[in-house]
């Protein structure tokens, strides 16, 4: 049972890995040069690919190259898709939680962004006590975010406005927001002119996991922590069951006398607060100085790794861990083989493209018992 | 008198009057913020260009404190108009349109004293930068009409703008840059149209990874081809604008609308085309009958699916073509991420516009003015934050879709597929 789940997506990585393999080879001007000769033109396509396979792996994993003087040093790409993770965990969740309760969350990208601005004005402006200070700080991510999320469970509670579109308009007027702000003496260093806060105070950072040489940190606990949260809230509570029952069906909610609006806002709130988690992790864990560019691809990558996930809690941290290693990897790649991070997008967007069309892949591989499992899927303008 | 009032308002009726409170609102911000408020009048310079040569040119120049209050009390005699026709149970189109534009003259009085304004080239910013817009827009009007959500309208455009810039440099020829970019855009529709219609996977979602997938794609060979090799992959020119004889030396509009390149005349053919087809042929009856109601559609030997395959293909090429204006029309050459979410604000656009073709074009216009204002204003200087100013049409589509200028209603069917003879699911 538990095996025959894992075969689509295994497949379905598969197939994005080699797909993205081919563009990586066939865009390589020295694979092109060889067009006179086919058969050495296909070895050096695979060969090219190969390497920068080997370099995503590297760059993810483990590198036997860092691990020749001490083993354990070799462990430091490891560390880094740990951090890379982290983040996409949180923002996973937020849009995995969405998803249950019948909602599409785009505005994971805003919510983060709040989360981050919360965490970086309470992390450089206040002096506070060691452990109080993290936790100041991430009170405050939670609370902007939980609100920029809330409001938009609101207003399709009250007025019916389609989250989709409001949380797209809201990512925008978050990163507006956050390039203002920026500019602004409050944000701004002193005797600086750039888009560039002040660094968080070292009271309020997220202590290390595995000493200082590697970058994993207490995020990483963080986000599992709101993993296991997000399972009990949906399997264990009550709360969770008016999500799934308003997701499942809004209308026999209703008639159950669930509160559609409640369950809207409130789930909003919690996916706000989630993505915000996120920004306040990065912030507090790995870039204690935001930038205008703090929110990144969160909000895209929050989507894939949600939907990559089936919309579980556990789906959710496999998946943010898939790409939080292809994130980190990709940097390697891209500095050791010119093979552009930006592949790291495709190969993410492919893996979800085949996974949401089991159709395809049962096909593909002539597969008959493969569980297809529930596909997510979002509701029409109207719903 | 009494039986007026004793008798309950009709939907339409009930989002006038909100139209109409929120403009007498606006409007009596404008008089007191814009007008009464400040102390001292500056002198604003506009200058409008009166031929195509833009040597011919006249410079107006208003006390901005007078222009404002005169701008406002028009805005104030727009809504007296307004509420006349209300009275009168006519639509109040023509009055909102006018409260519009004064409320806009209004503030650029206020936001521009003291400053000169390049009036003509305001308004000719305006509509370069509305072209992706509509193109867009049509894109969505096509595709969701007939009942498939197009969120992959940045994605399309996006191919559009790639293939154009690269076919035009390899083959060194604008006009097969221009040709190929319907196709790239159809491609990306086309995926969606397989993946959304024949497996009936969930709209949003695939629309939303097509875009992710164009943006990977297009960044990954913008980064390995068209920067390593610059010369021969990514120098495809722009058209030249063409002068429509006669019409471009009407004052004003002439060099505004009748100066442009090949992509904007194409442009008003595509807009006239749908918005004619859209209600006026079998084709646009078709295609509304599907996204309103694909089970009695069917039930009348309609293929609802074969509708909505062709309109979502159709929809593509229009978005593909639009994409050809940010290589072939406006820079020159292919850049990372170029379209720069106009996908995105054209979706918001078709909503603006309630999917009605017109309504998206006229959406489209406001945004794109708004954009260039806000560029305008942020080389002069003025009293508001230009991140603030690029706020505005993300904030103006959240309020539109709250239902606070009327609820928006999105086509019956749209996003939801359909299955032969088992209706809706």
């Amino acid at each position: 049972m538990k095996l025959k789940k894992v075969i689509l997506p295994a497949l379905s990585f598969a197939m994005a890995l080699f797909v993205s393999g081919l563009l990586v080879a066939f865009s390589d001007s020295k694979v092109l040069a060889l067009k006179n000769q086919p058969l050495s033109m296909i070895g050096k396509g695979f060969a090219t690919a190969g390497s920068a396979y080997w370099a995503l792996f590297r760059g993810s994993i483990f590198d036997p190259q860092l691990a020749e003087g001490h083993f354990f040093q070799g462990f430091y790409p490891l560390s880094e898709t740990l951090v890379a993770a982290s983040p996409l965990i949180l923002t996973g969740l937020s849009v995995a939680l969405a998803f249950r309760a019948g909602l599409f969350n785009i505005g994971a990208q805003g919510q983060f962004i709040a989360g981050a601005i919360g965490a970086s004005w309470v992390g450089f402006t206040f002096d506070l006590p060691v452990v109080i200070h993290a936790l100041a700080a991430i009170a405050a991510a939670l609370l902007f975010s939980g609100i920029y999320g809330g409001f938009v469970g609101l207003l399709k509670a009250r007025t019916g406005a389609h989250e989709v579109i409001v949380t797209i308009m809201l990512n925008y007027v978050a990163g507006y927001f956050l390039l203002w702000l920026l500019s602004t003496t409050a944000f701004l260093r002193p005797g600086r002119q750039d888009p560039l806060a002040p660094e968080v105070k070292t009271t309020a950072r997220l202590p290390h996991l595995f000493g200082s040489e590697l970058r994993a940190n207490l995020g990483f606990i963080v986000a599992l922590t709101a993993a296991a949260v997000v399972w009990w809230l949906l399997n264990r509570s009550t709360w969770g069951f008016r999500f799934r029952a308003v997701g499942a069906n809004a209308a026999a909610s209703r008639t159950a006398g669930i509160s559609v609006s409640r369950v809207t806002t409130s789930v909003m709130f919690i996916a706000g607060a989630l993505a915000g988690l996120g920004g306040a992790v990065q912030i507090l864990g790995s870039e204690p100085a935001m930038t205008a560019g703090v929110g990144g691809s969160f909000g895209f990558d929050a989507i894939t790794v949600a939907l990559l996930g089936r919309a579980t809690p556990l789906g959710t941290v496999l998946a943010a861990l898939l790409f939080g290693a292809l994130r980190a990897g990709g940097l390697t790649m891209q500095a050791s083989t010119e093979t552009p991070l930006d592949l790291v997008l495709v190969i993410q967007a492919l893996v979800v493209l085949f996974i949401a069309a089991p159709a395809l892949i049962k096909s593909l591989f002539r597969l008959k018992s493969v569980e297809v499992g529930e596909t997510v899927a979002s509701k029409g303008w109207n719903g | 008198m009494s039986t007026q009032e004793v008798r309950a308002l009709s939907a339409p009726e009930r989002r006038r009057k909100r139209g109409i409170i929120t403009m007498a609102g606006l409007g009596a911000f404008a008089l007191a913020i814009f007008g009464i408020l400040p102390k001292n009048g500056e002198p604003v310079t506009y200058n409008f260009v009166l031929g195509n040569e833009w040597v011919l040119a006249k410079e107006i120049i208003v006390n901005s404190k007078n222009g404002s209050l005169f701008f406002a009390v028009i805005a104030l005699l727009s809504v007296l108009l307004a509420t006349l026709q209300f009275r009168a149970r006519k639509t109040i189109r023509a009055a909102s349109g006018i409260f519009g534009a004064a409320f806009l003259m209004s503030f650029l009085c206020w936001a521009a004293a003291g400053k000169f304004v390049p009036f003509t080239g305001l308004l000719q910013g305006a509509l370069f930068l509305s072209v992706p817009l509509i193109f867009g827009a049509m894109a969505g009007v096509l595709s969701e009409r007939s009942g498939v959500i197009n969120i992959a309208i940045e994605g399309q455009l996006l191919a559009g703008a790639f293939m154009s810039g690269v076919i035009a440099s390899l083959t060194q020829n604008k006009i097969a840059g221009l040709l190929i970019a319907p196709f790239a855009g159809m491609a990306i529709s086309w995926l969606l149209a397989i993946f959304a219609i024949k497996y009936g996977i969930d709209q949003v979602v695939l629309g939303f990874v097509l875009n992710v997938l164009v943006i990977g794609l297009t960044n990954f060979l913008y980064k390995k081809l068209l920067i390593p090799y610059q010369s021969t992959w990514n120098s495809g020119g722009t058209f030249a604008p063409i002068e429509i004889p006669l019409l471009s030396k009407i004052p004003v509009i002439g060099p505004i609308f009748f100066s442009q390149s090949i992509i904007v005349y194409l442009m008003y053919a595509v807009v006239i085309i749908i918005h004619i087809a859209l209600f006026k042929s079998k084709w646009g009856l078709r295609t509304r009958s599907v996204g309103e109601h694909p089970t009695a559609a069917e039930s009348v030997g309609i293929d609802v699916n074969k509708i909505r395959f062709r309109n979502v293909l159709l929809a593509g090429a229009v978005a593909g073509l639009g994409g050809a204006f940010f290589t072939l029309g406006a820079v020159g050459s292919f850049s990372k991420e170029m379209t720069a979410g106009k996908g995105f604000i054209a979706l918001a656009a078709l909503i603006f516009g309630r999917w009605s073709p017109l309504g998206a074009v006229a959406a489209a216009l406001i945004f794109g003015f708004a954009d260039n204002l806000q560029g305008l204003l942020t080389i002069t200087g003025t009293p508001i934050p230009s991140e603030f100013m690029l706020m505005a049409p993300y904030i103006a589509t959240i309020i539109a879709v709250s239902g606070f200028v009327g609820k928006v209603r999105a086509p019956a069917a749209d996003g939801v597929a359909y299955k032969r003879g088992g209706g809706s699911h």
